[in-house]
């Protein structure tokens, strides 16, 4: 009974303890319901959206980068396609692992390497990199078949930059490279950042980086599924990228090409416009580099080589460089003089061979003088004391007004970045250039200098080309460019890049007409009639020498050089026909003597190509007897003021 | 013919028809959400799985045909054999995941705290059986401590989950046994001023992912990265779902263990709040007639036995549905019969067999 009974409270106990467990059990299960309808009701719409965009990923699609091709169609920049081998740091489970282990299935050598190292400074880490460029069909497929050991590395389709005449024009024509934290900085800046966001290379120098945004393009979109591994499972929609504009030049390739060979290798530079609109025909900076070779990040050695080239290759002497022009100098005196009532033609002083001025005599090239001497004279001959007499009497600010409106002293606006203001002496000059003030004195003895191209003069060779150009177009300014048109490949809309006159300069067409008979004369019977003896068309030019006395501080060069880079440089400003001037020139040859010596044999075979078609043989002689000399007070190298 | 009909009768006849039925939709939902999560790797997880299905339901139906007299028997030798086993994984344990879970007996390598699952609930309700008549503080102590000794061996393994789910089992025997109220007050006040060195006691994984749980923003990509995404897959499922096989959180692998522990995620996303609440109901039908057993049971044995079973496919199912929507920490726990994984399904029909043994086995012990 008593067990019955104790059995029986047990049960009864044991029951109550089952109601209440299937209670708990139906609260629990109440509570979790609760927690679904939260999420799958209330809060739905979030994590629909968040859902969504865990799946859904907006890709940048990079837009094709315009071509550039010279006058007549010969292509110097353009796109092809490429597999390269990428990793993505933040992705791989060891980066050094994973790049010994790639090496034993595609080669890869120690300058990738650096390279690699290189570029992975410079970005973040969760973007893709290059180890290795164009890889083979055959590196392709071996790698596809290993894939699965390698996560963070791809193998991607790219479009690479090709310049297919290598270091042809390659200072005017710049390169891309990859974009580091300065040009993103100009990105953002400019407000292009949108649409540089899958951008990697960007314009460095050259008109690569002048026309940037035009030959950009506008990136599309694509919206991909991605999975958790970011990797894209399939396209949803897709916004086409618009490819970016063709540049047309005004520059011809092959005239480049002989004005280029012509400087075989020497140092100088060219500048050659069509007088008649600015148009740039060939610009030349010797020696040049291959500009292919920044395209997929330079290699640290061919860096090294091309940056501690005694040679500098890499420095755009044809805008940057600025020398004393010398006596190429002359025949814009002489225009000034004739613009500012100072001289007229026929006016003629008698030269005993120097100059005294002062207390000092400042020496014509010539022993004993010229005799007498007018204007035209004056040039053809390259009669120092003639210039000598008129800079006292022009005064240094006549010059410096004169010259700054024919366009020295200040930057032309060619349409590549890095160009040089070069330096117009001038009291205001030297009060902004030096700090001390007895260095701040402008001295009347300094203004003679100036006279005959000497002095702080110091301009580049677009610079003088320019300038010439101005006076031969009877004062029509127009702003030198290299860029003749821009296409848009898709529309094929072509727009021009008008040759507007920037600015009119008072000049007058007799003025002029003495000065360029005075350049005719030099090539008949003066310093030019050698190298031009025999030439189908009559050309007008000018030597000129800028000494060389020392050499800079902290230069380092190999003494069997030394005696070479104490020469002279050697200029030399020309045009042709003289009647009707399709193209100026003026040439720069550095430590290449006097000016008829190495410049103006390569003027004579830019010329006799441009307007003959005929192609030199060779690099421009060199001729070996002085026709001229000159004296020179102060001369210095390279001087320049650009920022 | 006669005899084959015999056989299968024999066989059927100790099948507890709504248990089989509730328990078939719930591994036919399970087959079903696991090819949605696998079948980008073909049907060969499908394959493994039927093969797990029919080789648990063969062994359910042998335990069920054995009586619980029989079962019984087995309460004291399997527990010892699970403490033994446990003590060798202790000293010559496999390190598999930073955790020591397994050992090797020369051809197989076995988890003994799997077994522990169903032999804790089998020794206490035996003990209990035992000292039916006069229970007193003492058996509650002695009883505690057959309960605390292999659930320290699997805590040091380490193993969260299935140490809660040996706790849960034997502490349902206990419970159910009539443990009075004030000493599970007591012993609830004891554990909450126990929390500090418990806490202290637990790995640094296991803090993180009560902490995460706490603030999953905290560790996106780390900790907090499973329950972000399954409470994602959870929310963006939405009332009627995506439909099956159309889960995007799924199918694009941000839902990490997706054919195992978090496959609720799977099956919610795909099939929403009705899903979820059919899933619920499914569990509730499944508890209702473990208890409506354990009710009719008639010995203290197979009542202790059958209720704390139940209870603990109800704390499988609770934890499981609870760490995937957010609102536990995240342990190793699967969610009974819809995971994928052969030993959780084996242990879980064993627990169904025994069910159904006592309840076939009940008139029998009546007479």
């Amino acid at each position: 009974m008593n067990d019955f009974h104790h059995s029986e409270q047990d049960s009864d106990r044991f029951r109550n303890r089952l109601v209440i467990a299937g209670s708990f059990v139906l609260l629990c299960f109440a509570l979790l319901f609760g927690r679904f309808f939260y999420l799958q009701v209330l809060q739905h719409e979030y994590y629909a959206t968040r859902a969504e965009s865990n799946r859904i990923s907006l890709v940048p699609v990079m837009p094709n980068r315009g071509n550039i091709e010279d006058r007549n169609g010969v292509i110097l920049a353009r796109n092809y396609s490429a597999f390269t081998l990428e990793i993505t740091p933040s992705k791989t489970l060891g980066l050094e692992e994973t790049i010994d282990q790639l090496g034993e299935i595609v080669e890869i050598q120690l300058k990738d390497r650096r390279r690699f190292k290189r570029l992975l400074e410079e970005s973040k880490n969760f973007e893709s990199i290059p180890i290795r460029t164009r890889l083979t069909d055959e590196e392709v497929a071996r790698f596809a078949a290993h894939r699965y050991r390698f996560p963070g590395v791809e193998v991607k389709a790219r479009l690479f930059r090709q310049y297919p005449e290598n270091s042809l024009a390659a200072h005017a024509i710049g390169y891309i490279s990859r974009i580091n934290a300065k040009d993103k900085e100009m990105i953002e800046a400019s407000g292009h950042d949108a649409n540089y966001k899958g951008t990697e290379h960007i314009g460095k120098i050259g008109l690569e980086a002048h026309y940037e945004f035009e030959l950009h393009g506008t990136a599309g979109y694509e919206q991909v599924e991605v999975d958790a591994g970011g990797r894209a499972v399939r396209v949803l929609s897709q916004t086409p990228p618009t490819p970016g504009n063709n540049l047309k030049l005004t520059l011809d390739a092959e005239l480049q090409r002989v004005a280029e060979q012509a400087f075989g290798g020497r140092r100088g530079s060219l500048a050659a416009i069509d007088p008649s609109n600015g148009a740039v025909l060939a610009l030349v900076s010797s020696p040049a580099f291959d500009p292919n070779l920044f395209v997929d990040g330079i290699r640290f050695d061919d860096w090294d080589e091309l940056n501690n080239h005694p040679d500098k290759p890499l420095l755009n002497r044809a805008i940057y460089s600025t020398y004393p022009p010398g006596s190429t100098f002359k025949p814009l005196m002489a225009l000034g003089a004739l613009t500012t009532g100072k001289r007229t033609p026929g006016q003629a002083i008698a030269d005993p061979g120097f100059f005294n001025f002062g207390n000092r005599r400042f020496m014509d090239d010539k022993v004993g003088g010229h005799g007498m001497v007018d204007m035209h004279k004056s040039i053809v001959v390259s009669c120092n004391t003639y210039y000598y007499v008129l800079a006292n009497d022009m005064g240094i600010d006549n010059i410096a007004r004169f010259m700054g409106d024919l366009g020295l002293g200040r930057r032309t606006e060619i349409d590549i970045p890095g160009e040089a203001t070069g330096i117009l002496p001038s009291p205001e000059w030297k009060q902004r250039r030096f700090k001390k003030r007895e260095q701040q004195k402008w001295y009347p003895g300094e203004t003679i200098s100036i006279g005959i191209g000497q002095g702080y003069n110091a301009y580049s060779t677009l610079h003088m080309a320019h300038a010439l150009a101005n006076v031969l177009n009877y004062g029509q300014v127009f702003r030198p460019h290299l860029v003749h048109s821009i296409t848009n490949p898709t529309t094929g809309e072509v727009r021009m890049v008008e040759p507007q006159p920037i600015r009119q300069i008072a000049l007058k067409r007799e003025h002029v007409e003495v000065v360029k008979r005075g350049m005719a004369g030099v090539v008949k019977e003066g310093t030019g009639a050698r190298v031009f003896a025999g030439a189908a068309y009559e050309s007008g030019g000018k030597t000129g020498t800028a000494q060389v006395f020392s050499l800079k501080s902290g230069q380092k060069y190999v003494a069997g050089q030394v005696r070479e880079r104490l020469r002279d440089h050697s200029w030399y400003v020309a045009f042709a026909p003289v009647d009707d001037p399709k193209i100026v020139v003026a040439v720069m040859v550095e430590n290449g003597g006097f000016g008829a010596q190495s410049a103006a044999p390569i003027a004579r075979q830019l010329f006799d190509y441009h307007l003959t078609g005929k192609r030199p043989g060779g690099p421009a002689p060199e001729v070996d007897s002085p026709d001229e000399e000159e004296t020179h007070e102060l001369i210095q190298e390279g001087t320049d003021e650009a920022d | 013919m006669k005899l084959i009909k015999r056989i299968i009768q024999n066989i059927f006849a100790h099948l507890d028809m709504p248990l089989f039925l509730i328990v078939m939709a719930l591994m036919g939902i399970g087959l079903m959400t696991i090819y949605s999560a696998t079948s980008s790797d073909g049907f060969w997880k499908l394959d493994k799985q039927l093969i797990n299905i029919a080789a648990s339901t063969a062994v359910m139906l042998l335990v069920a045909r054995t009586p619980p007299q029989t079962l019984m028997r087995f309460a004291v030798p399997l527990y010892v054999i699970g403490v033994v086993l446990l003590l060798g994984v202790a000293l010559f344990g496999i390190v598999v995941n930073g955790s020591r879970r397994w050992i090797s007996l020369g051809l197989m390598r076995i988890q003994p705290s799997e077994i522990m699952k169903i032999a804790m609930p089998l020794m206490l309700a035996w003990y209990f059986h035992k000292h039916e008549s006069m229970l007193r503080a003492r058996h509650f102590a002695i009883a505690t401590a057959i309960l605390l000794v292999p659930i320290i061996f699997v805590l040091k393994q380490p193993d969260l989950g299935t140490s809660l789910l040996i706790g849960a089992a034997g502490f349902f025997v206990i419970f159910f046994a009539g443990l009075p109220w004030k000493i599970m007050l007591g012993l609830g006040a004891a554990a909450g001023a126990a929390m500090p060195f418990a806490w202290n006691m637990l790995h640094d994984y296991q803090r993180r992912r009560v902490l995460t749980l706490l603030d999953p923003t905290s560790d996106p990509l780390g900790a907090g990265y499973h329950i972000i995404q399954s409470t994602i897959a959870i929310g963006s499922g939405g009332g009627l779902g995506k439909g099956y096989l159309n889960g995007t959180q799924t199918h694009l692998e941000f839902i990490p263990e997706k054919h195992t522990d978090f496959i609720f995620a799977v099956f919610s996303e795909e099939w929403g709040l009705l899903g979820n609440g059919i899933l619920l109901i499914l569990f509730t039908l499944l508890i209702g007639r473990g208890l409506m057993i354990a009710a009719a049971a008639p010995t203290m044995f197979s009542r202790l036995l059958a209720a704390a079973l139940t209870l603990v496919f109800f704390i499988y199912a609770f934890v499981n549905m609870g760490m995937v929507s957010g609102i536990l920490p995240v342990v190793g726990v699967p969610l009974p019969f819809i995971s994928y994984g052969g030993t959780a399904l084996l242990t879980l029909m064993l627990g169904v067999g025994i069910l159904m043994s006592i309840h076939t086995h009940r008139m029998l012990v009546k007479k």
